[in-house]
């Protein structure tokens, strides 16, 4: 808060009783300390706002605001132990004015500052990352929420479906409910609440950051061990001696042991399995099925009905066979009959730990989000005077970007693009604006010299302990993030 | 609530300056010493300390209130130091004993700071928000770095104090910072015998910056921005925009023909006024203050501190 701030001529005057000098303020004006201010008629901090306290303990509790002086007199913390985020710091409008909160603090013997605003971002969304071999929908179908379009399944990558959610094109491209029921999708998802998404021509999927996925009313337990292929080859030693063949089921790439280079180096013979779908390399099988919410990604139940007839050449009466998904939640043995049909019988004890062994390995399966969005111009007028040197500061790491106090990561190339997981924030840290936009927390932290030198607003940075008594919500450090002031080497530098 | 409990009193992480905050007084110090000696002169700081903002506001309506040539007899000690400071200024123009009230403060705590320690303080720097009380001993010497505006660090001058310079303050003044100016330079820094009356005079000299009625500078009647300022209805400076060169030469030019009196009468050791990239310098000793060019902020933390 500064002098600058109001030029609204009202008369809703306050007398600020925070220490003797019982200033007058005016509307919108701060008092003589620049630390109580009159914001629509009432006196207030300039806060209340999140600090973040670094300690090596987890889950620690909230200190609740508080005016009273006596609990905070004399009372201080060090300050390389307190990171002041930007959660609940507010924003500046027009976007010139000083960004709300920048404060200097000494780290290390490095004389730092952090520029501490709340962004509000038209240009943001979610990427998912759904931990599922099951087919969410076809790529490029759109994902909606309320029945309005909020983003699109994208590419699928290892072990897990992606949706793209949200855009400047759903928040503001759109109908109007369109903007609004995406803006609350993404807000909800950001603050790690779940949310209910429809894929056209797809599955109905509840989607929460850090929890797993359910899908058309199932939880998603596992993620796979890998594609059959890769589970033939982590495992074809251990069922060597137990089983003669074995098949793993996969929506990618189905595997089959004794065709497999695996199999051949262990001298293993042909079973004479026949497999439908199109044969990639020996013991690789793409498309044995359609992708579904069955067996390994795909849409069968009866995991024979992926095979053809044994080859009479190869196979005989009472060879045996195991087909197990890659996740190992199903699996199925078998024997071949006379008439070489396979027929189901209890799975062998050996088999059992190697399906359990599979089991063991798949990771559980998750949804995450990562919050996507872009510092604009206009956010960084409010922390230089000439914005595309924070962007140059940025790039060549000068200049530390962090989301609440997490790690964010910023894209190459031009402007301040960053992602950030939201499980990495204190709870509830992203906000909304009508426009329709999010506004979510973003630091800038920097050696106060290199903020002099992009052109920073120096005479609002303000010392650190002049913000840690009072008001702000404390919360502990989030377990396995950086301390975010802490020089690294190149801040140094 | 008294000043006791109120008062924040800790060190800076360094260990070594100690930062001390009541209501809107911020001090940063640093002694230096034997750590015995600096020890007593920290807690003869900070005793003092809980008291001053006490004492000043019980007095605040008479502080607020023009000087006159003879010093009116406030009780407190600092109230005495301000008004002292301004007194000089008061048959020639309107003047409170609040423009020297950072630099009492700052000369109040280093003198408390000096009686506990004695003589055997090697150099104490008492900092009020850029208002500093200076102490060196003889022998000791100390360099200060001049910036014009902190949102963009660039030192423009450069004075070496050393202890036979009878300089116990420095103060800086302009319209860009928290406190009003009726003028426009973005700084006038006062060289002086003690703080209070650095203080008073870089608010006199800053208020002679100026061009009266230029369009070109955005005024506001201080009440209209702070309620109880003791500017009354005073214009006070919001926004220069950029000016000619002839504009920042006439504005400095009546700047410097203030501090060039103060000079000559011995009220002050030196001047630096600064508006617009221009610099004009006006000392008692010409070789005290050295102009300077370079980017080097690293005297900036100093004001920053507080």
């Amino acid at each position: 808060m500064s002098h600058e701030q109001v030029e609204a001529e009202t008369d809703d005057k306050v007398r600020c009783d925070a220490c003797p000098v019982t200033c007058y303020i005016r509307r919108g004006m701060a008092g003589a300390c620049d630390r109580y201010a009159n914001r629509d008629g009432k006196l207030v901090r300039v806060d209340p706002h999140v600090l973040l306290e670094r300690t090596m303990e987890r889950g620690g509790s909230v200190v609740p605001f508080s005016r009273n002086a006596s609990e905070w007199a004399g009372a201080i913390l060090p300050e390389d132990s307190v990171f002041v985020t930007a959660i609940g710091a507010g924003t500046t409008y027009p976007d010139y004015k000083p960004a709300p909160f920048i404060v200097s603090s000494e780290v290390d013997g490095v004389d730092m500052v952090t520029v501490v605003t709340e962004g509000i971002f038209s240009y943001c969304g979610v990427k998912v990352k759904v931990d599922t071999d099951r087919y969410l929908g076809p790529e490029q179908a759109t994902v909606r929420s309320e029945g309005e379009a909020v983003g699109h399944v994208t590419t699928g990558e290892y072990g897990s479906q992606m949706l793209s959610l949200g855009g400047v094109h759903h928040l503001t491209g759109g109908s109007k409910k369109e903007g609004r029921v995406t803006c609350d999708a993404l807000l909800n998802l950001s603050n790690r609440r779940p949310v209910e998404l429809t894929v056209d021509g797809g599955v109905t999927i509840l989607v929460e950051a850090g929890a797993s996925p359910i899908i058309n009313g199932v939880r998603e337990e596992r993620m796979r061990v890998g594609c059959g292929s890769a589970t033939i080859g982590m495992f074809a030693k251990q069922w060597l001696g137990h089983v003669d063949e074995v098949v793993v089921v996969d929506d990618h790439i189905t595997g089959v042991l004794s065709e497999h280079q695996a199999g051949k180096l262990l001298d293993i013979p042909p079973t004479g399995v026949k497999m439908k779908g199109r044969r990639s390399t020996p013991g690789r099988y793409f498309q044995v099925a359609e992708p579904g919410t069955g067996w390994g990604g795909t849409n069968i139940s009866d995991p024979l009905s992926i095979l053809g007839p044994f080859n009479p050449k190869e196979a005989r009466p009472g060879l045996t066979m195991l087909m197990v998904s890659t996740t190992g939640e199903h699996y199925g043995f078998y024997r071949l009959d006379e008439a070489l049909r396979p027929i189901e019988s209890e799975l062998p004890e050996p088999l059992r730990l190697s399906v359990e062994r599979i089991q063991e390995n798949c990771e559980p399966a998750l949804s995450t989000v990562m919050f996507m969005g872009g510092a604009g111009g206009s956010l960084r007028a409010g922390v230089t005077e000439n914005p595309v040197r924070l962007t140059r500061s940025v790039k060549d790491a000068l200049t530390r970007v962090t989301c609440g106090g997490a790690p964010a990561y910023v894209w190459p190339g031009g402007g301040i693009t960053f992602m950030v997981d939201v499980t990495r924030l204190p709870a509830n840290s992203f906000g909304y604006v009508p426009t329709p936009a999010l506004v979510a927390p973003i630091e800038f932290t920097m050696r106060l010299s290199d903020y002099a030198a992009l052109g920073g607003h120096m005479d609002h940075v303000r010392p650190l302990s002049a913000l840690t008594q009072g008001d702000a919500r404390h919360v502990r450090q989030i377990d396995g993030n950086p301390w975010p002031v802490r020089p690294s080497e190149r801040l140094k530098a | 609530m008294d000043g006791a409990q109120r008062a924040q009193v800790c060190f800076l992480p360094d260990g070594r300056r100690l930062h001390l905050q009541d209501g809107p007084i911020d001090l940063i110090i640093e002694a230096a010493g034997a750590p015995v000696v600096v020890e007593a002169a920290y807690r003869a700081a900070a005793t003092r300390f809980r008291l001053v903002l006490n004492e000043l506001c019980a007095e605040l309506p008479g502080l607020r209130t023009p000087a006159t040539p003879r010093p009116r007899p406030f009780r407190g000690p600092v109230a005495r130091r301000m008004e002292a400071a301004v007194a000089p200024y008061a048959a020639d123009a309107f003047i409170t004993p609040m423009a020297a009230v950072a630099g009492g403060v700052a000369d109040e705590i280093l003198a408390a700071m000096r009686s506990a320690a004695g003589d055997s303080l090697a150099r104490v720097c008492v900092n009020n928000g850029g208002d500093i009380a200076l102490h060196l001993a003889p022998g000791e010497a100390t360099t200060i770095g001049l910036v014009s505006r902190p949102d963009r660090p660039a030192l423009f001058a450069r004075a070496r104090l050393a202890a036979g310079d009878r300089i116990g303050g420095i103060a800086t003044s302009g319209a860009p910072g928290r406190s009003f100016s009726l003028g426009i330079a973005d700084a006038v820094t006062i060289l002086a015998s003690c703080a209070a009356e650095a203080d008073a005079a870089a608010t006199v000299v800053a208020n002679a910056v100026d061009l009266p009625g230029d369009p070109r500078v955005e005024r506001r009647p201080a009440w209209n921005l702070q309620p109880d300022s003791d500017l009354g209805d005073r214009l006070v400076t919001r926004a220069v925009a950029p000016l000619d060169p002839e504009s920042i030469a006439t504005a400095l030019d009546r700047g410097l023909v203030a501090a060039r009196s103060l000079v000559a009468r011995g009220m002050i050791v030196a001047a630096a006024l600064h508006l617009q990239g221009v610099t004009r310098i006006a000392s008692a000793d010409s070789g005290l203050m050295a102009l300077e060019a370079r980017d080097d902020v690293t005297m900036l933390r100093e004001r920053l501190d507080a």
